[in-house]
């Protein structure tokens, strides 16, 4: 029945159209805005449940998919499908659209409308960029997605919201452009804007090495890898818990996607070459950001840094493929390291999703986000208390959670490749450990700190039932992470045998 | 002189006419009447598009019709460029019509010297020789040197005039002795007959370059692109805002038409010789015009130089001399008049009571007093910074592919680094009416047919960029791309 469905377009125009009607509601009207915006997330959530039981698992071909022309002259068309790399990070796009309207519902008071109709907005963009098969389209969604989140974090945000805003949308514009110029010379070469047709596109291995390189300035800003990364611990801090929660569960992920959708595949060659790079980025990301995270004194701050040290660890995975098949015939590793790192990313954004809305909770009623204001918040919030240190293990690796899985199997990708590497990855246990107890230690155990902390009430039921909805996905994903490895399986062993195969010598160059 | 000839020639006739009867009309009636001119210059308006619409001379984007033994052609490009024109002054119409009589300046001289200046633009557009090219120009520039002057009080206002006035014929006479050394070395005026003569030139002609670097200094001043670019800020400032609306949009077409003509139809030999003068006048203006922008906290300045910087980027699409390159540069001039009859548009919504609203302060709190004319102006800036999916990223994009398949990628990369340092300045404003506290909570009071418009204005940086497909197909299709 649902088959016949444009439902990509669904998911993307039904938030964006839905946003739309949230500020027509008008100022006055919070209350009916935040239902209307609550039902239009709730409903987009619903239709991509059709599209996780409709996805075929068996097949790394593009599903659901959806042409039309859009602009003729210039051979760019509407074009979406789905395989088994965006369906969990869509999954996932929508799942926190419903999060991030509840986790507002009264923390946010002025410019209600506007709030509920950015978030949606950006949910269906979002989606559409998960979903583009064309370039242009995707850039597009790409692109379009900083508005909204240009005038959340200005909006809403800290004290020092105006410079953090506009430094995010600078350097990731700044970032993307490069991306545009290697998308039209791109275009120019091949005569489509297709990037399926771009996988199959042979390219000499100079030009290669420059188009990953434009990607590479694109996708490194996104997710983001040091040292193009001071962005993102300024835009998490001064962000509403919405924006940040969003920035971290799925904006990041957009970088890593685009490594997957674009240079991996459409430069394969050039990724290999490079690949050195890419290791010693994402290792110093793992390692470096890992003690920087360890002496942040605002806890903001400290999770943003620890997100970037996490996404170390998906471009290890996803780069460490070509180190894996130099060493070992079979290319079982190098699965491990790109499925792992698509676990990471789910994984990542359910935990950091998490621990910004628990700094959240805590600022909603403290108004302050330094460790030192806080101590024995257990004591009078011992609900809280509880979910927050899952949370807070989940990001430290602790097995049994979602973010040991990714990690691990990353850790055992690189085994495979060199033993240094898989050294300087783990390592990761022992910081992230390290930042992320002392956290707990300080924040939520001891004595209580202050007479503040005494007057704290427990979280209520919204709150609740955020936390609790997560807490659920990450010990789901932790103890039981088959469905969704099996959901991509297809798709990386796909992918995998697609970039080992030489662009180049088809053109001889 | 056959009947055709003047058939071709109906809209110009037209527009004549039209500013010759309000003149006389205008002496008839009543100050509090004066409503009546409105309509009047809006009807003209409507049926020059009518007109223009309607013959059937089998104009498409590869056959033209010449008149007046090939001094005046009608082509697809041209028509295109002159309906523009119609809508753009339309647009310019309504938001000048509420601005002046706020200002208390509403007289039918506005009407007259704008349909004038018209007049000159189509000409420009349509000229085939360079007698014509020169006469189209003067038309225009002498009206717009009086419409800046418009307001007689303002020592601001004559300090502009006479600085355009100034510098708009010196540029002029450049011109002029460009296009005379042009026709010493072609023996020619006929912009046909000048390719023509050209192709059969061989060897480096000393004469036939000396004039092309005149002429092209001469279109630089009218396309307003560093180095010739001094009198942009001035005249935009100094100007009232209702002048500078239409300054800074409707004559940037002419100008487009101008430099395609004679670069492209005369002197497309030496593409090689002026493509790289005009690379240099781009890199020059994209670079200048967004770094002096930032400096600026008064708004007609800084949409000036913003304005310098997208001539830049019409320079580029001119520069390659491909038909799919002059087709970017069709569509970026169209966008850019669109964008920037939207923005100056704001500016006069703001203005309260013969204030104007020029400084960019003056836009604090927008969105705390009107979130939907915020929502207007946000989707303005976001298409000039070139944001997708504005129009004025379909513009940027189509310029930059016509760069690289020129093989120019250094201009390209130029081109996108200084779009992003333009950025900022455009999100500024975003910044100061979504982040920032108003300092006045007045209303924003317009009548119906200006908000409207202004509405219809703002949600065309979206329609238009969403559905930019026919709107391209239409200016590549003028060159046969």
């Amino acid at each position: 029945m649902t088959s016949n469905w444009p439902i990509l377009s669904l998911l993307i125009w039904l938030p964006i159209l839905g946003g739309l009607a949230v500020i027509a509601v008008g100022d006055e009207r919070a209350p009916l805005a935040r239902l209307l915006a609550l039902v239009i997330s709730g409903l987009t959530f619903i239709f991509s449940i059709v599209l996780f039981t409709g996805f075929d698992t068996t097949t790394a071909a593009m599903q659901f998919t959806e042409t039309k022309p859009w602009i003729e002259s210039l051979d760019v068309f509407y074009s979406l499908g789905v395989d088994g790399f965006s369906v969990p990070l869509i999954l996932l796009t929508t799942f926190f659209g419903i999060l991030v309207v509840v986790a507002g519902w009264e923390s946010i008071q002025v410019k209600v409308n506007q709030y509920m109709a950015a978030f949606l907005i950006m949910e269906g963009l979002m989606v559409g960029v998960f979903a583009s098969l064309d370039a242009l389209l995707f850039y597009a969604f790409f692109e379009a997605m900083l508005i909204p989140m240009f005038l959340v974090i200005g909006m809403w945000g800290g004290p020092r919201r105006v410079y953090a805003t506009i430094k995010f949308f600078l350097y990731t514009f700044l970032g993307s452009v490069f991306m545009l110029i290697g998308l039209i010379y791109l275009y120019i070469q091949s005569g489509t804007w297709s990037i399926l047709e771009w996988h199959q596109f042979p390219l000499a291995l100079g030009v290669q090495k420059w188009l990953f390189l434009g990607f590479l300035a694109a996708f490194s800003v996104k997710i983001p890898m040091w040292p193009v990364h001071t962005w993102l611990p300024d835009a998490h801090v001064e962000a509403p818990t919405g924006g940040s929660v969003i920035l971290a569960a799925i904006m990041l992920k957009i970088g890593g996607y685009g490594f997957i959708r674009f240079s991996l595949p459409i430069t394969p060659d050039a990724s290999a070459a490079l690949d050195w790079l890419m290791i010693s980025l994402s290792l110093i990301a793992v390692v470096y950001i890992g003690f920087v995270a360890l002496v942040q004194q605002d806890m903001k701050k400290l999770i943003a840094y620890s997100s970037i040290s996490h996404m170390g660890f998906v471009t290890l995975g996803m780069f460490i493929a070509f180190a894996v098949f130099q060493n070992t015939d079979n290319g079982r590793g190098a699965a491990l390291g790109v499925e792992g790192a698509m676990v990471q990313m789910i994984s990542h954004g359910f935990v950091s999703g998490a621990l910004f809305l628990c700094v959240g909770v805590l600022y909603d009623r403290l108004h302050s986000r330094m460790i030192a204001d806080y101590g024995g918040v257990a004591n009078t919030m011992p609900w809280f208390a509880a979910l927050a240190v899952l949370f807070f293990m989940a990001n430290s690796g602790l097995p049994g959670t979602s973010g040991f899985v990714g990690e691990f199997m990353v850790i055992l990708a690189a085994f495979q490749a060199n033993f240094w590497y898989a050294f300087l990855a783990a390592l990761t246990l022992i910081l992230g450990a390290a930042y992320s107890l002392w956290l707990v230690k300080r924040v939520i155990f001891g004595e209580v700190a202050n007479n503040e902390v005494a007057n704290l009430e427990d979280i209520n039921a919204r709150e609740a039932f955020v936390l609790g909805t997560l807490a659920v996905a990450v010990l789901l994903v932790g103890l039981w992470p088959a469905p969704l490895v099996e959901l991509m399986h297809v798709s990386v062993d796909s992918l995998l045998q697609h970039i080992q195969q030489p662009k180049f010598v088809l053109t001889g160059g | 002189m056959t009947r055709m000839d003047f058939l071709l020639i109906a809209p110009e006739l037209w527009i004549l006419t039209m500013t010759c009867v309000i003149l006389v009309v205008d002496l008839y009636i009543k100050e509090e009447r004066r409503g009546i001119v409105h309509l009047l210059g809006m009807v003209t308006l409507v049926f020059a598009a009518i007109i223009t619409l309607r013959g059937d001379y089998g104009i498409d984007g590869t056959n033209s019709v010449l008149a007046f033994n090939g001094a005046f052609i009608r082509d697809q490009m041209g028509d295109v460029l002159k309906l523009f024109s119609y809508l753009v002054l339309a647009i310019v119409f309504i938001y000048a019509k509420f601005c002046l009589r706020e200002f208390r300046m509403f007289r039918s001289d506005f009407y007259t010297l704008t349909l004038e200046a018209l007049l000159g633009i189509m000409l420009l557009i349509s000229a085939n020789n360079l007698v014509m090219v020169y006469l189209g120009l003067e038309l225009l520039a002498l009206s717009s040197y009086t419409l800046v002057a418009y307001d007689r009080e303002s020592k601001i206002g004559s300090e502009a005039a006479i600085k355009y006035f100034v510098l708009g014929s010196m540029a002029s006479g450049i011109l002029l002795y460009g296009m005379s050394m042009i026709y010493g070395a072609t023996g020619s005026l006929d912009l046909q007959e000048v390719a023509a003569a050209v192709g059969n030139l061989s060897g480096d002609n000393y004469l036939l370059v000396f004039g092309l670097v005149f002429l092209v200094v001469g279109l630089a001043f009218k396309l307003g692109v560093v180095p010739f670019h001094m009198w942009i800020p001035d005249v935009y400032q100094g100007a009232p805002v209702a002048i500078t609306l239409f300054i800074a949009s409707v004559p940037k077409m002419a100008a487009f038409a101008m430099a395609f003509r004679l670069l492209q139809t005369g002197l497309g030999d030496l593409q090689g010789d002026w493509s790289q003068m005009l690379s240099v006048l781009a890199v020059l203006s994209i670079i200048l015009g967004n770094l002096a922008a930032i400096a600026q906290t008064n708004i007609k300045r800084m949409l000036a130089y913003s304005t310098i910087s997208h001539m830049g980027f019409v320079l580029m699409g001119l520069l390659p001399g491909t038909a799919a390159g002059y087709g970017a540069g069709m569509f970026y001039i169209i966008v850019y008049s669109l964008m920037s009859a939207a923005g100056f548009g704001m500016v006069i919504l703001l203005s309260a009571r013969g204030v104007e609203a020029d400084k960019l302060d003056d836009f604090k709190g927008l969105n705390q007093r009107n979130s939907w004319y915020a929502a207007v102006m946000a989707m303005v800036m976001f298409s000039m910074a070139g944001v997708p999916v504005f129009v004025g990223f379909f513009a940027k994009w189509l310029v930059i592919k016509a760069a690289l398949d020129a093989g120019l990628m250094w201009l390209a990369i130029i081109a996108v680094v200084f779009s992003v340092v333009g950025a900022f300045y455009y999100l500024r404003v975003v910044k100061l009416m979504y982040f920032d506290e108003p300092v006045t909570e007045s209303r924003i009071e317009a009548p119906v047919d200006f908000r409207t418009v202004i509405s219809l204005n703002g949600i065309m940086m979206l329609g238009l960029g969403i559905f930019s497909s026919s709107l391209i197909a239409v200016c590549m299709a003028s060159f046969g791309a």
